[in-house]
């Protein structure tokens, strides 16, 4: 178990690192910024450690934090979609049995995988857009930029689990 | 208490959950009051050095542009000094021959090493700290213009609140007149800021000049800010005036800090 968590600290550390120094950097139309460093809450596995994964994701925003000056929106955020993921994979999922042992991102057919990349990354936007402008003023603002934000950064999520995601798990 | 244990227990994922809400919204909340983001920020040791190294390459890439805004505004001094000169020379008044002796302000030179102005409560972290002068409160400005105000300090870096954030209260002045109001930021564009609280018998044209009023002691009167973009009348008062700023504040890189040396004494008097 403690294997699993240096390891997972490493990738916490390349996720933050790439998201800070390069995605942070990348603008599109003035204010669309992709958010990458969710891609943790996407590959950690579900039969490791709940509790973990928590701490791991919360540990993840105070670092993007840190970076930004903002606070602890980021943690906040990362750290409800990391909670609320469990919960919408049971949902996506109601036909079928739910296999904690097996389960891989990849076991999902191409539009449940959409549709999960999609609304964790939109909640996760919508909370930290919201927290970052602290008001409820521009809400059609911060819906829109919620919305173009999180179809690029979904966008990249989903392109990387599908392409660096094996397939089978051993 | 057995109940109550196990009941804690068997929901402990819940509690570990608001747990880590509760501190992250707190830290959120604190970041949003001026002056009190004291643990969090990226003028640490850690932060600040990362943003540094990797702020090399992105200047090296910048180069030519900021050699050919130094090099303006170095003409533009020039021509300040020998106006002044020529001045000094006409009005025969004996001087005491010490820079010190009349200079009000002092200035720092620093660069930009982070600035994320599509957020609407963006910082910038600065390459200068306590040990080279910088302190809290004290104005920045670059060649074109005002750009904030410092807000926390370290050692060797410092964090900026620009003109475009939200917490942002600058006090601003027409050019041709001498009515003034207030500057903030409504978090949309950002190369445009408000002007508020300006008098109703304020004439207000389409490209009026704004400069900073110098009514508090971060700014030096006649501070470059913008010029008026647009404007609307409402109740017979006037509505928030758009002005469009001189500094692209995607664009910044080298920036002056101003030090007033009569703060102190300003200050102290004003309490007494």
């Amino acid at each position: 178990m403690n294997n699993s968590i240096v390891k997972y600290s490493v990738l916490i550390l390349a996720l933050a690192f790439l998201q800070v120094i390069i995605f942070n950097n990348v603008l599109f139309n003035g204010y669309i910024n992709p958010l990458i460093y969710l891609l943790f809450v996407f590959v950690y596995p579900i039969r490791e450690n709940k509790t973990n994964l928590l701490l791991l994701s919360f540990g993840l925003g105070i670092v993007i934090d840190f970076f930004s000056n903002s606070g602890g929106s980021n943690a906040a955020s990362i750290v409800l979609i990391a909670y609320l993921r469990l919960p919408l994979l049971r949902i996506i999922q109601s036909n079928k049995e739910f296999d904690y042992l097996l389960f891989n991102v990849r076991k999902l057919n191409l539009l449940q995988l959409i549709i999960y990349v999609f609304t964790l990354t939109f909640i996760h936007h919508m909370l930290l857009f919201y927290l970052e402008y602290y008001t409820l003023k521009g809400f059609g603002y911060i819906l829109l930029k919620s919305f173009y934000s999180s179809l690029l950064s979904s966008l990249i999520l989903f392109l990387t689990l599908v392409l660096f995601v094996k397939t089978k798990q051993s | 208490m057995q109940h109550i244990l196990s009941f804690l227990f068997k929901n402990k994922f819940f509690i570990l959950f608001l747990f880590l809400e509760i501190v992250a919204l707190s830290l959120t909340i604190q970041s949003h009051s001026y002056h009190r983001s004291k643990f969090i920020n990226s003028a640490n040791v850690i932060t600040g050095g990362i943003y540094d190294n990797f702020n090399h390459l992105d200047h090296y890439l910048n180069l030519k542009t900021f050699n050919e805004q130094l090099a303006k505004e170095n003409t533009t001094l020039k021509n300040k000094l020998s106006e002044l000169l020529s001045k000094d020379n006409q009005t025969s008044v004996s001087r005491i021959d010490s820079l010190k002796y009349n200079a009000k302000y002092k200035y720092i030179n620093a660069h930009i090493i982070k600035n994320e102005y599509f957020k609407s409560n963006n910082r910038l972290t600065i390459n200068k700290g306590v040990k080279d002068g910088v302190t809290s409160e004290l104005g920045v400005v670059s060649s074109k213009g005002i750009v904030g105000i410092v807000t926390n300090t370290s050692a060797h870096y410092a964090v900026v609140m620009p003109v475009i954030n939200e917490n942002s209260r600058i006090n601003a002045k027409f050019l041709h007149n001498n009515h003034f109001g207030t500057l903030t930021w409504n978090g949309e564009d950002y190369n445009t800021v408000q002007l508020e609280d300006l008098p109703i018998q304020t004439k207000v044209k389409v490209g009026d000049t704004i400069i900073t009023g110098g009514k508090s002691t971060i700014f030096p009167e006649g501070i470059l800010i913008g010029r008026v973009k647009d404007f609307k009348l409402k109740n017979n008062k006037y509505d928030k005036i758009n002005i469009t700023l001189f500094n692209d504040m995607s664009a910044l890189y080298h920036i002056n800090i101003i030090k007033n040396l009569d703060k102190k004494e300003i200050l102290e008097l004003e309490n007494e």
